[in-house]
């Protein structure tokens, strides 16, 4: 290994590709940027939505929602997961990425993508909303910029598997590949179906915006759409459960409790996420109860069976790991003694709790076919995904750059208190900002719905009061949640251009970055088993999981009830 | 060996599976299960289910349905736009259009009759949302979608639209007057 192609970092022990650590940190900046504009836009649009400020007119709120949702849901999502891609492969097998200028080139694409869209957005003749949901129709470019966007993202994808090969052909590591790039290899082949979809539906969208094509039909549209649309979110949650397990593995120097079951898990979302495309269509004309049926519960639940899973493992990771280093008092003592002051793990935990409790839960319950009735289109649906999509990804995202800034960008953390502040901002601001839209949802009020008090319309409907209550709550957590992005963004931009260069080792930081160099963890006399309790490895994560499942069972049968109510039909 | 190295067992799928990932995995296993059946179950024991009845149509061909309806059973008009209120025979076919920014026409109908509910878009896509009952569904120009309802609750009902439509959406809304019977 020569020296001009790889540095090792002296304090985490990892060994970077220098060409394919210039690509992450090119890929993250990209995404961070991103991540601005929709921040943006996402205060503008909560300041619109909290109905005692009401401030966007009209035009300006459908415009920047368009904004807010493709840039977030799409573009700084995607960014962010090529950069952790390349880390995946390559620092990870400590191997040279495949292609780097093929990489640089498919970056260019993106940011092409990026920026073609955005203005047409701007333009004013785009404010489609992200789904595009035909006839209603765009400026073409709104279209193109997706369409080069995708195409730059799949040239991402190939250099990450030409990477796994060449690791494999240069023999850079030892039997299998790592559970968290297992996790990014699933990612990548979710990704590579979902751009696969996008490319189907956008092309002939395009080429109808420019009137080459008559017609497309609304209700085909909407089926290959959403294998675009909510699939790109399966590539957030395989990615987010890879950092999970990453970040366990840095903070803690955790293992899988049993790669089996954890690899197993990731290949149940390989084989049955992509179905989720029907969460969007259950109450759409035409489609047959089975059909609903089959696709809404990716088969018979397996890929949530697989996020429970996950769900078990990773904090039961972290529990056997704690007990090991003598945190063995009570069921909870491993939990309470875990550095809940340092960033990288307090925002992956609140990341792991907020998508199983809200995301998970309401995601599945408002994807039964029935119950789908009393929550389509209604707020409740951005109250499910904002607790997924952001507390889920990006919070783990977020956590993940703390480790990433001493590491890959080789620069002290900036304001380290603020820093320490911020997943708790936003974790918990986001928190209650789901749970108010999902209060508000139940009451009936409906997405990307500019007056919920319906002033200019010629007929009358009030809203009761608890819907307004719900919605001022949503309007005050959500800006607590944007003061929390705020910081991750003045941390990380001031960290990466303004900060000081890391020297010694004592200046990274957080002081968990040892990640290769600690001490592997000692197996307690008598197994793990014998530092837990019951016969159970993890017995406190497993007393907080049947938690779990008791709160998902309660809230799944209130739903019933609720739906119960409505009046009856067939 | 952490998970961000490789296994340190080459031969991992081999190793016994842990207790507590066991337990975990037969429990979740069965409620997931439970869940799947519930949504059959429902179908044979519950009593709100979308049918899937659908037929394509043209917003030509849909108007004159609805206008027909209209010219037979309007009993009286709302608002300065002389909206009509139509008030069909309970479990006859009922049409509902929706267009950029109304729900056409408004309608009147019986406690505990039930009726055939056909909806469909003259243009873009719509979301029919009735409130406060809380029913929601997607509406798309070229399909008409057939509701069989029974209104159980009397009072009045509003149509939302919480399908983006452009900018009317927010003031498009329609009506459905549910009278107790024998009046």
């Amino acid at each position: 290994m020569s020296k001009e192609l790889y540095r090792t970092c002296p304090e985490s022990g990892l060994q970077f590709h220098k060409q394919a650590e210039w690509l992450m940190r090119a890929h993250a900046v990209v995404a961070v940027v991103i991540l601005l504009i929709g921040g943006i836009a996402a205060l503008l649009v909560t300041l619109t939505r909290w109905p005692a400020i009401h401030l966007l007119p009209a035009d300006r709120f459908y415009q920047l929602l368009t904004t807010h949702g493709v840039n977030m849901l799409i573009f700084w999502m995607i960014t962010f997961e090529i950069a952790i891609l390349y880390f995946c492969s390559s620092t990870l097998l400590k191997v040279r990425l495949a292609t780097p200028k093929l990489a640089w080139g498919g970056l260019a694409l993106m940011v092409v993508g990026i920026i073609i869209n955005n203005l047409a957005v701007a333009n004013g003749d785009a404010s489609v909303m992200m789904t595009s949901y035909v006839p209603m129709p765009a400026n073409p470019n709104f279209y193109l910029g997706l369409i080069l966007f995708a195409v730059g993202a799949l040239v991402g994808c190939f250099v990450f598997l030409g990477t796994l090969v060449i690791a494999k052909d240069e023999k850079t590591y030892e039997g299998s590949i790592p559970l968290v790039t297992f996790g990014a290899l699933t990612a990548c082949i979710i990704a590579v179906f979902t751009i696969a979809s996008g490319a189907i539906v956008l092309v002939p969208t395009w080429l109808w915006s420019l009137g080459y094509i008559n017609n497309i039909d609304a209700a085909m549209y909407r089926i290959v759409w959403w294998a675009l649309g909510h699939s790109s979110q399966q590539i957030n949650v395989a990615a987010h459960v890879a950092v999970w397990y990453a970040i366990a593995a840095i903070v803690f120097g955790a293992r899988p409790l049993s790669e089996k079951v954890s690899r197993t898990a990731f290949f149940l979302y390989i084989a049955f996420l992509q179905l989720a495309s029907a969460h969007h269509l259950l109450v759409d004309p035409g489609l047959s109860a089975e059909w609903k049926i089959f696709n809404t519960s990716y088969a018979m639940y397996l890929a949530v069976l697989a996020s429970m899973v996950h769900g078990l493992t990773v904090p039961g990771s972290i529990e056997v790991a704690q007990r090991a280093k003598g945190y063995t008092n009570g069921l909870f003592q491993w939990l309470r003694k875990a550095p809940w002051g340092n960033p990288i793990f307090s925002g992956m935990f609140i990341s792991l709790i907020g998508f199983g409790f809200l995301g998970g839960i309401s995601g599945v319950v408002m994807g039964t076919e029935q119950i789908n009735i009393i929550i389509h289109n209604t707020i409740y649906v951005p109250g499910h995904f904002h607790a997924t999509v952001v507390i889920g990804s990006t919070l783990a995202f977020m956590s993940l750059t703390y480790f990433l800034i001493p590491t890959l960008f080789r620069k002290q953390v900036m304001f380290p208190g603020m820093a320490k502040l911020q997943p708790y901002f936003f974790g918990l601001g986001m928190s209650v900002f789901a749970l108010a839209m999902m209060g508000a949802g139940t009451l009936g009020v409906e997405r990307r719905h500019w007056d919920m008090a319906f002033t200019n319309a010629p007929l009358d409907f009030a809203y009761p009061a608890s819907a307004f209550t719900m919605m001022g709550i949503m309007g005050v957590a959500g800006t607590v949640a944007i003061v929390g992005g705020a910081m991750y963004i003045l941390v990380t931009v001031g960290s990466v251009f303004f900060g000081k260069p890391v020297g010694s080792e004592s200046n990274y930081g957080f002081t968990t970055t040892r990640v290769l160099r600690a001490d592997p963890i000692v197996v307690p006399e008598g197994g793990h088993e014998a530092a837990g309790k019951w016969g159970f490895a993890a017995p406190g994560t497993f007393l907080l999981a049947i938690f779990f499942l008791v709160t998902f069972v309660l809230y799944y049968a209130v739903n019933w009830k609720y739906l119960a109510s409505v009046w009856p039909m067939s | 060996m952490s998970a961000i190295q490789p296994p340190a067992e080459i031969v991992w799928w081999k190793q016994p599976l842990d207790k507590v990932e066991g337990t975990w995995i037969s429990i979740a296993l069965v409620w997931s299960l439970i869940m799947f059946f519930m949504m059959p179950f429902w179908h044979i024991y519950g009593k709100q289910n979308l049918s899937s009845e659908a037929y394509r149509t043209t917003p030509q061909a849909y108007m004159a349905k609805t206008q027909a309806m209209v010219d037979q059973y309007t009993i009286r008009t709302e608002t300065d736009a002389k909206l009509p209120v139509v008030r069909p025979p309970p479990g006859s076919d009922v049409y509902l259009l929706g267009r950029l920014w109304q729900w056409w026409p408004l309608l009147e109908l019986e406690k505990g009759q039930t009726y055939r509910l056909h909806i469909s878009s003259m243009d873009w896509q719509h979301g029919f949302s009735l409130q406060p009952v809380n029913i929601n569904t997607q509406i798309l120009p070229g399909y008409e979608m057939v509701l069989t309802i029974t209104p159980d609750t009397s009072g009045e009902q509003t149509i939302i639209c919480n399908e983006f439509c452009g900018i009317g959406h927010h003031n498009m809304l329609g009506k459905i007057y549910v009278t107790e019977g024998g009046q």
